[in-house]
């Protein structure tokens, strides 16, 4: 599965965000947010993550992942709904063309960084 | 004590913006770059196959093939005459999908202003190849009446991500329980009005219209 590649570049945009004042920094929690309609898989990336992470500034850390819902917006009647499963028409008036406003995240949000260690 | 730092970046930053520059080299050499997805088994290959068999000479047609191991589909696709490059994701670690520096590198070994339509046959996954852009102008997924009618519905992410659908081995269609309307209906669930090109890449049955449907698009490329 990617999710191992997925790991890898979380670790390297996390590791590479260490502010240069805080050499050997040790990274505690990354915040993420990942979209319903991505495809990652939340605990498979938990468990690579786990492994890649090791011998790492991100040794340990915690992956706190914000699952952000499909948003979808009707093109013909605007209207707006969350989208639960897998059905892409309007829940107004059945037309199938949509905006899809959120749900593809993967996003690095932040990174936690220990203070006060060297 | 913790300090949180703000980051705020796409995961995929680095492969997104590859795809990016991938694309602005193909479309300076007005080549028309289509993906190709699906599960393992679904008869991408002799699709593929088939459909550069009416393409050339007349469209000039290079691929990329992926696989994670063995040449064989690229052993299949070389009959045709197409130029193929092979890229074993082994090399780059096992993975599941092409990625958009593999599509950079592969790239090189073909000559771009000798090709007007560059199919790259990805990895037979239905779940990681729809998160990598590669830089491609179209997507098209092929999925077949052996496997289950709702894999629409277990796999949209790809279903809506994709142009076009190709529903393969419609010969084998009186000898199964499979039930077409369903999985046409799941498609249109999924992504409303795509195209859907039923076919037998083993007879040729139904590859008029779906061959049809990428030349005019590559043509549309060629003239931009």
């Amino acid at each position: 599965m990617h999710e191992m590649g997925i790991a890898q570049q979380i670790i390297d945009i996390a590791a590479a965000s260490i502010p240069a004042e805080m050499p050997g920094a040790r990274v505690e929690r990354v915040n993420l947010k990942i979209g319903k309609l991505s495809a990652v898989v939340p605990e498979s990336l938990r468990f690579c993550f786990e492994i890649v992470a090791q011998d790492t500034p991100l040794a340990g850390a915690e992956l706190s992942i914000e699952e952000t819902p499909i948003l979808a917006r009707c093109k013909d009647c605007d209207t707006r709904w969350t989208i639960d499963e897998p059905v892409f028409t309007c829940t107004s008036c059945g037309g199938g063309r949509l905006e899809i406003l959120s749900g593809r995240e993967l996003d690095i949000v932040s990174i936690e960084v220990a203070e006060g260690e060297t | 004590m913790t300090r949180e730092i703000k980051v705020v970046r796409r995961v995929l930053a680095v492969n997104e913006r590859m795809a990016e520059q991938n694309r602005r080299r193909f479309a300076e050499r007005r080549v028309f770059v289509l993906n190709v997805m699906s599960s393992p088994g679904s008869g991408k290959t002799t699709t593929l196959q088939k459909t550069i068999e009416r393409l050339m000479p007349g469209t000039r047609t290079a691929v990329i093939v992926g696989d994670i191991a063995t040449t064989h589909d690229a052993d299949r696709l070389a009959v045709t005459g197409a130029p193929v490059v092979q890229v074993n994701t082994d090399a780059f670690g096992g993975d599941c999908h092409l990625a958009a520096h593999v599509i950079e590198k592969a790239a090189d070994d073909l000559d771009l202003d000798a090709v007007d339509l560059l199919i790259v046959e990805n990895v037979g996954n239905l779940v990681c190849p729809a998160e990598f852009d590669i830089g491609e102008d179209a997507r098209v997924v092929v999925l077949s009446v052996t496997e289950g009618e709702d894999k629409p519905v277990k796999y949209p992410t790809m279903f809506r991500l994709c142009d076009a659908a190709l529903l393969n081995k419609i010969d084998l269609l009186p000898y199964l329980d499979y039930d077409k309307g369903q999985a046409i209906d799941y498609i249109h669930q999924v992504h409303p009005d795509m195209p859907i090109f039923e076919i037998s890449a083993r007879t040729g049955e139904g590859l008029g219209p779906w061959v049809d449907w990428l030349r005019t698009r590559v043509a549309a490329k060629l003239n931009a």
